[in-house]
């Protein structure tokens, strides 16, 4: 009986003991090639090309110096700062304004404005962009942050609604009454009571919507031309094209357009799980 | 209860009427001018032939007729049809299969496995113009880091990006690198429903981790296998940014990564050699891709919403 439990507590740590590996084996496969490329970062051409595995001889910042004075950089990462924060932050504001009337009023046509907003969920917007750059054309908002932050904010509602809605319906509904018996305004009970409320639903939102935002490159690269509005992805690859044979310089670009994103996300990596994940996970 | 609200309604009926639509408003605005009239407008140009911005007339299926039967579109089609089937296929297998076997090792929450879940999901993250250039250079063939670590075992320089029986799994390599943790935590949360109970009674009837994976596990997150499929599938079909980085416009060398998305952005916006621009033939090319994705997605989630039920 117990030679039987001991063998099987040993098979059971051999199997841990395999399971362990594999993840180890996995993590270095994430993880390495992302060291390599902050490394590369602080190391010259003939460094990385004579010995790509050691650590740099120094930890000079001039390619760093570089990136910072020779190119666009700082303005790509600006315009794609300022783009993704307009953009979630309108998502936020619509979002909430149509899915507040949808879940806390009761009136005509109510769901089918809700199946309106969720058939949206469904459309690859970006199937639809040559008849959407006709669109932008003839408003006038081709090359300019209004056309490609207009996009996204179409892109982010429907899913946002969606959200919202669910997430709206289920506050009580005897806060909004005895507010209203106190002589609220709608506005003021939205505002000041109902808001503060679906503050973790609005957290999710803006991350479900900012990560692919700040990411993206096919709406840019369709959208945009003038270098002094190009986001950071887009702006890469003019970088790329510059620098193509100094590879310290197109590293520490790299790893510096990688920089913001990962900080923030080893901040709040459950938010970001949950975010991203988020429609595929019930 | 509701007197407050009635009495509000009933004095000013269309003071509420006003507040509700002003709240509905905006995001209807932009959704009609920039999703609802974009998209019928796709279905609609697809059938005109034309001239830079501006559709000159009505040609029937002329362009459908074009990208799909008449050479050399149809070639380049077909081609990269193929190609995107490619892909979902060895995502299918490469990229979810490795998934569920981590989600499995996840699933023991043995000690560190919170920072597996972070460090798996990390490249999520990133945008695909980073990773794929990132990539891009490792897979240089003198002094990659790929080639460089497999010269220390002694294996010569390949041309991953050059070769055209190589370049393609290099891209969907550097894909799935990219976007493993997705698949990995989405079925991770499914294996975390399924209850504890169910897996303590199969462990004391003698179930092993063999039998638990393939018999109590695999069938009940069916629903998560499902949107995993799915969103593969779409994700296959509408591939754009990795192969654009890596192989460029033409999915370089000779058309061997071309995938629908490339084509059909060459099309309608002109490629960088050729600088042709046909609006309606890439209409064309975005209604079959429509057709393509929403079609398989209806048949399949039936399919796989009878198989969920069976079980």
């Amino acid at each position: 009986m117990s030679t039987t439990a001991g063998s099987r507590d040993r098979g059971e740590l051999l199997k841990n003991g395999a399971i362990q590996l594999m993840l180890a084996l996995n993590a270095v496969i994430m993880i390495y090639p992302l060291f390599v490329m902050v490394i590369s970062s602080f190391k010259t051409n003939a460094e990385i090309f004579s010995s790509p595995f050691a650590m740099p001889s120094s930890f000079s910042l001039t390619n760093a110096e570089r990136v910072w004075t020779e190119t666009n950089f700082v303005r790509y990462l600006a315009n794609s700062v300022g783009i993704t924060t307009v953009a979630v932050a309108l998502i936020l504001l619509f979002s909430t304004m149509a899915a507040y009337a949808i879940a806390r009023y009761r009136f005509r046509l109510s769901a089918l404005v809700l199946m309106f907003f969720l058939s949206g969920m469904t459309v690859p917007l970006k199937l639809a962009i040559i008849p959407l750059f006709i669109q932008l054309d003839t408003l006038g908002l081709v090359d300019s942050y209004a056309g490609l932050v207009l996009v996204y904010v179409a892109m982010g509602i429907p899913s946002a609604v969606f959200i919202m809605t669910g997430f709206l319906r289920t506050l009580p509904r005897e806060l909004e009454e005895s507010a209203r018996m106190d002589g609220a305004s709608e506005f003021r009970i939205m505002r000041s009571i109902m808001l503060p409320l679906a503050r973790p639903a609005l957290v999710i939102v803006a991350i479900q919507n900012a990560v692919p935002i700040w990411n993206d490159f096919f709406f840019p690269l369709v959208l945009i031309t003038s270098d002094n509005l190009k986001t950071l992805p887009q702006g890469l690859t003019v970088f790329v094209g510059e620098f193509t044979t100094d590879w310290g310089v197109l590293f520490t670009g790299l790893t510096l357009a990688a920089l913001p994103i990962t900080l923030v996300y080893i901040v709040l990596s459950k938010q970001f799980i949950s975010g991203i994940t988020q429609g595929a996970v019930k | 209860m509701n007197i407050g609200r009635r009495h509000t309604a009933k004095a000013f009926p269309w003071r509420r009427s006003l507040w509700i639509a002003s709240l509905l408003t905006p995001a209807l605005v932009v959704m009609v001018l920039f999703v609802l009239w974009p998209l019928l407008s796709a279905f609609r140009l697809a059938f005109y032939e034309f001239n830079g911005l501006q559709p000159t007339g009505f040609v029937g299926f002329e362009n459908f007729r074009k990208v799909l039967f008449e050479t050399p579109y149809s070639d380049w089609t077909y081609n990269a049809l193929k190609h995107n089937i490619i892909a979902f296929v060895a995502l299918m297998v490469f990229e979810n299969g490795t998934a569920f076997l981590l989600a499995y090792a996840l699933l023991k929450a043995l000690p560190g496995h919170r920072i597996h879940q972070v460090i798996v999901f990390l490249p999520v993250v990133l945008s695909a113009v980073i990773v794929g250039f990132l990539w891009k250079l490792f897979l240089h063939p003198l002094f990659g880091l790929v080639n460089q670590t497999l010269a220390l075992v002694g294996i010569g320089a390949i041309p991953w990006l050059g070769n055209e029986s190589t370049a393609l799994g290099s891209i969907l390599f550097a894909n799935i690198w990219h976007w493993l943790g997705f698949p990995t935590l989405v079925l991770l949360a499914g294996m975390q429903r399924v209850s504890k109970e169910v897996i303590e009674a199969a462990r004391l009837d003698g179930a092993g981790d063999y039998v638990l994976m393939t018999r109590i596990i695999w069938p009940l997150i069916a629903p998560s296998v499902t949107i995993v499929t799915i969103l593969t599938f779409i994700g296959s079909f509408n591939w754009f940014e990795i192969p654009y980085v890596m192989a460029g416009l033409t999915g370089s060398p000779g058309g061997a990564t071309d995938v629908l998305g490339l084509y059909f952005y060459r099309t309608a916006f002109g490629s960088t050699t050729t600088g042709i621009q046909d609006f309606g033939q890439g209409s064309a090319l975005a209604v079959m891709m429509f057709i393509i994705v929403a079609g398989v997605t209806a048949i399949a989630l039936r399919y796989l919403r009878r198989r969920e039920i069976e079980l």
